[in-house]
Order: C-alpha cells, then structure tokens, then sequence
C-alpha cells in the first residue's frame, strides 16, 4: 500500500508554503519521509548538534533521569559519556552495542536517537562550577505546580526515541547496564505519539487536541534553540530542556461539552484552527468579538501562551503518556503529556510563557503539572569528540576520555 | 601506517566503516605491493575493543583483531598496567557439563587476511591480580606484543558487565572472576 506516501509529500509541499508565507508551521513533525521498509531508518548520532531534538518526532520516547553515585567524580561523569557515545553512535545505526547480550533486538533502529543532557548537580563539583550554564537551575515554582519528586531533577537525562518499543527497550537497557555501577536510575517516563504512518502533521494530545501547532520557524532555531557558546563557550550548539510532566484529568475534561473544551483551548477540536480560522496555522486574531464578546477568550489556553515576545518561543516536542491508574486513585485514567521544551535559554523564553498560564490558563482546570526538570544538553559528538569534550575541556580535562585512575 | 593508527585509536565507529577502511588498507596494500605489512604490528587492526570494570581480583578485555597480511600471526604476550599480569584464555568445556577458562596455548593466533573475536564467553585477554578498581568509563591502555617482537597499542573503555563468569583455576583451584 502506498497512498500514505502520496499523501506525505503532499503534506511535506503544504508546510513549505506555509513557512514561506512566514506563518511559522511547525517543522517539526511535517518534514517526516516514510522509512522504505518498516523499522529501517535510521538518523545521524554524529554532528555539530544531537540529533533527537530537531529530528522528526518518533512514535515512542523514553526520557530516563539517572544519578551519579558521586555526582563529584568528574572522571567517572566523562567515562560515562564516553560510553553513551560509544554505544548510541552503534544502536542508532541498527548495530549492537560492544556489550551487547542481546544482538538480535539492534537489527532494526526505528529512527533511533539517543540525546544527553546534564542537570545542575553535576556543576557542584569544584572543577566545573564556573562552567553551569547561568539558566541551568531550577524553575520558580508555579501556583499550579504539584511537583512529585518521584519526577524531579536529576544528574542525567537520556532522552531515547524510536518508532519501535522494542527497539526502545532494548537500547535503554544497553546504554544503563553498561555504566550500572555508576548511575542509577531514578525515573523512567514513556511517551507515545501515533504509530508511523498513521497520521501526518502535527499530534494530537489524548484530551484530542492538536498540540504543538505553535513552533518557531526552522531558520530561526540558530537564533532560539541553538546555543551559540556566548556565556559558556563549551554549550555552543548545545540548547536546553524543560521536562515538564503534565497529569491530564480525562475524568473532569470529559465532563465538559465540546464547545466548552474548545472555548478553553481557544481552537477547535477537530482541525485545531483558532476559533477565529478555519486552518489550523492560521494566526488567531484576539481581537476578533462577535455579539462584544471576545471570539477566543483572553483566559484561554492559547490567548494566554501567544508570545508577548519574540523571545517569548521554544520548541515543543510532546509525548502523551498513559499509565495504569496509581492504586487507591478514583480517576479511571492516570494520562498526561511530557512535555518538552527546547531553547537557548529557559530563564528568558520558557519562564514568562508558563508564569502566564500559571497565573490563569482556562485549561489549568484540567492540566496538572506534576514533574519538572531541567537540562543542558550537550553539543553534538563526533567520532574523535565524545559527548562532553567541550565540557572537559574547558574543565582542563582533554577530550581522550577518562584517563587511568 | 596512519589508517591502522586511526583504526586502532577510535573508539566509536561502525562495522561498515571498518569494513570500508579494511577493504580500502587492503586495496592500497595490493597496489602499491610494497612490504608495508612486514612487520607483524603493522598488518594487525584492532577495533571494538573493551575491558569489564572490576573492583578488584580478575577481570577480562574483548576485541575484534584483524590480520591483513598473507600469513598467520601470533600474539605471544599482551600487557596493561591496569592489572599485575595479563594472560590470553580460551574457554573450554570442563568435561561436566559446563565451562571453564584456561591459557591459550602458544597465545592467540590471527589467520591469514582473517579476524580473532575475543568475546565473553570465548577467547579473551585475562586481567591478573588488579592493583587497583577499574571503574565505569575508564580508559585502559593495553599493548600487545607480536612473535616478532612489534608491537600494538590500543585503548578500551571500561564497561558494567557482569558475563564471562566461567572458573578459572591457575593452580587447579577454582576462583570466580573478580568483581
Ligand atoms: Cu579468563
């Protein structure tokens, strides 16, 4: 069957008219080619910049916070990294680990991507204090927030993503078993898109909104996601994360009718155009009334998200979630969105979007945010620079790896 | 020769790159039909080379070596300043239904324009007596010496892995593998 094909380059054709009228649409998630044969794509782990972010979203993800047993030991950080290049740049290529005890499952890649990120633990340590990002810290805490520690900030984030769980499966457990006495991992959060080649465009979010239509145009993320090494030369092309964990209540949101759901959204359900359109990148016009009512509601989710700024953008690149209900629960789902945000700089383009809809956000009915960390992420590895060269050595640690203790 | 160095030296390349290099040494060995292979380190690659992080006791190295020269070529002797000697084993049946590690005899040998896999559970570089940890990610140096003295150096990663278990018994007695 190929009508799926057809139809993907037709989407491919219309997000490039869309961007070139300068609407914005998002890249993200239009620019995906269809694998030739099932499971058999493959992308880059070698560049300037991890892939994995700007990538084309896959149809499962795997963030997984890790800690260092001594977050002060700086060689055993760097022999750590030494060994997630060492074994992600042979799994995203559909080659098994070194180590690897279970060959047969790395046959296939799915689009693999294994992305690293550092928390701001690992700056406590004397020989890379100077070296913490100034926006690698935690968020201020928000009215809405009901963190759950079990979700909180760790020393390490491997952010894996693939169109196939196995393939998922199988690639968290090589690039954690091989570094096990080490790290431990504290959290693991699953998320999930459509299936390849189920759905084009942007992703529906399990409330069944659109989710994600809003991204900044690509020829801007050298300006707004990329690093550019000014404050820590060592984070040129790397960007940061805002991991935010999302508890939506299905129970309380279904209770409300559709007109309802699409008042506090400010977009319709079906498309996801702005109440004010009929396409869903049309821009939303706030001003807009009929009978001197405002058509979206200034209290609404996207009337209060619209930048106030052109700083005000950062790259959304959700998963849904659904796990069993916790036991004792009287909600019927435990379901929610990860939500991941990638900048330059948190502190000046995430922050005062969620500190708008902390203080009001129609949507804050139904949304809970119950999980929040923060990462940089590293600038790409190549085959002679292993993850974190440029932090070693602005460290004064060379790039060789960790040397003989 | 400085594409066997780069070989030796890199620490993450895929098979089909090697597979490329190796074609291309081997293509640039036949035309220029030079000698440059005639010391034995000189026709010997090594590559997917790793070492088992131990705390303490034994501990085992894996790699992939590679022979592209027209004759056979034995390691006589292998050594790292991680452990306080270093020997090459092979593992064999122990006659009761399991397994058990021993001393190669002669040290291993790499067939003509072939390839030695030392893997867990097969042939691998034996760790004696460590003096010290060998921990998660450290960068191990090892040098192997050849049967006409030449030498190759190359550096493995150290790696959390719990296989290669099998006995050995230097002196008839048995003892696990450190950990
Ligand atoms: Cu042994």
């Amino acid at each position: 069957m190929t009508p799926p094909l057809v139809s993907r380059r037709a989407v491919l054709v219309g997000g490039a008219g869309l961007a070139g009228l300068g609407i914005g649409a998002a890249t993200v998630g239009l620019t995906r080619e269809p694998d030739v044969a099932p499971g058999s794509g493959t992308l880059p782990f070698y560049g300037a910049r991890q892939s994995g972010i700007t990538t084309p979203p896959t149809a499962h993800a795997q963030y997984i916070g890790l800690d260092l047993v001594d977050p002060a030991d700086v060689p055993t950080l760097q022999g750590v990294l030494n060994l997630w290049t060492q074994d992600a740049a042979r799994l995203t290529q559909a080659q098994p680990s070194l180590s690897d005890t279970e060959p047969e499952l790395a046959t296939l890649a799915g689009n693999l991507t294994a992305t690293v990120g550092v928390g701001d633990r690992i700056f406590r340590a004397p020989a890379l204090t100077r070296l913490r990002p100034s926006w690698l810290q935690p968020l201020p805490s928000f009215s809405i927030d009901r963190l759950d520690p079990r979700w909180g900030q760790t020393d390490l984030l491997l952010s894996l993503a693939s169109d196939d769980p196995v393939v998922l499966a199988h690639a968290t457990r090589m690039l954690t078993a091989s570094v096990r006495r080490s790290v431990r991992v504290r959290w693991v959060q699953r998320g999930f898109r459509n299936s390849p080649g189920m759905t084009t465009g942007t992703m529906r979010n399990l409330f069944g909104q659109v989710d994600g239509t809003v991204q900044p145009a690509s020829d801007t993320y050298d300006n707004l996601l990329w690093d550019d090494g000014a404050e820590q030369s060592w984070m040129a092309d790397g960007t940061s994360l805002v991991l935010r964990r999302i508890s939506m209540n299905m129970d309380t949101w279904e209770a409300i009718d559709r007109r309802g759901r699409e008042l506090s959204m400010g977009r319709t359900l079906d498309t996801g155009a702005p109440l004010t359109g009929t396409d869903e990148f049309d821009d939303p016009v706030f001003s807009a009334t009929r009978g001197g009512i405002p058509v979206i509601p200034a209290s609404s989710h996207i009337a209060r998200a619209h930048r106030r700024h052109d700083r005000e953008q950062f790259l959304r690149r959700a998963y849904n979630y659904d796990d069993p209900p916790e036991p004792g629960s009287a909600d019927t789902s435990n379901s929610g969105l990860l939500f991941a945000a990638y900048q330059r700089n948190p502190v000046t383009q995430y922050v005062p979007v969620q500190q708008r809809l902390a203080d009001h956000d129609d949507l804050n009915t139904w949304t809970t945010p119950i999980g929040s960390a923060v990462y940089a992420m590293l600038p790409g590895a190549t085959e002679s620079r292993p993850l974190g060269a440029s932090l070693f050595d602005a460290a004064g640690r060379g790039s060789g790896g960790a040397p003989q203790k | 020769m400085a594409i066997r160095r780069l070989l030796t030296r890199s620490l993450n390349r895929s098979a089909a790159l090697t597979a490329a290099v190796i074609l291309l040494l081997i293509a640039l060995v036949a035309c220029g039909g030079e000698t440059s292979d005639s010391r034995d380190a000189d026709a010997i690659t090594v590559s997917d080379q790793w070492v088992k992080a131990a705390d303490s006791g034994m501990t085992a190295a894996f790699a992939t070596l590679h022979n592209s020269s027209d004759r056979d070529i034995r390691i006589v002797s292998a050594h790292t300043a991680a452990a306080r000697t270093t020997e090459m084993h092979e593992v064999v049946d122990n006659g009761t239904g399991g397994t058990t590690m021993r001393q190669k005899d002669g040290g291993f040998v790499i067939p003509a324009k072939g390839s030695v896999n030392l893997t867990p559970g097969s042939e691998h570089f034996m760790l004696m007596e460590l003096p010290k940890p060998i921990t998660t990610g450290q960068n191990v140096a090892f040098t192997i010496r050849f049967e006409d003295g030449s030498t190759v150096g190359f550096q493995a990663l150290a790696r959390d892995f719990d296989g290669n278990q099998e006995n050995y018994a230097p002196d008839g007695e048995h003892e696990g593998m450190g950990k």
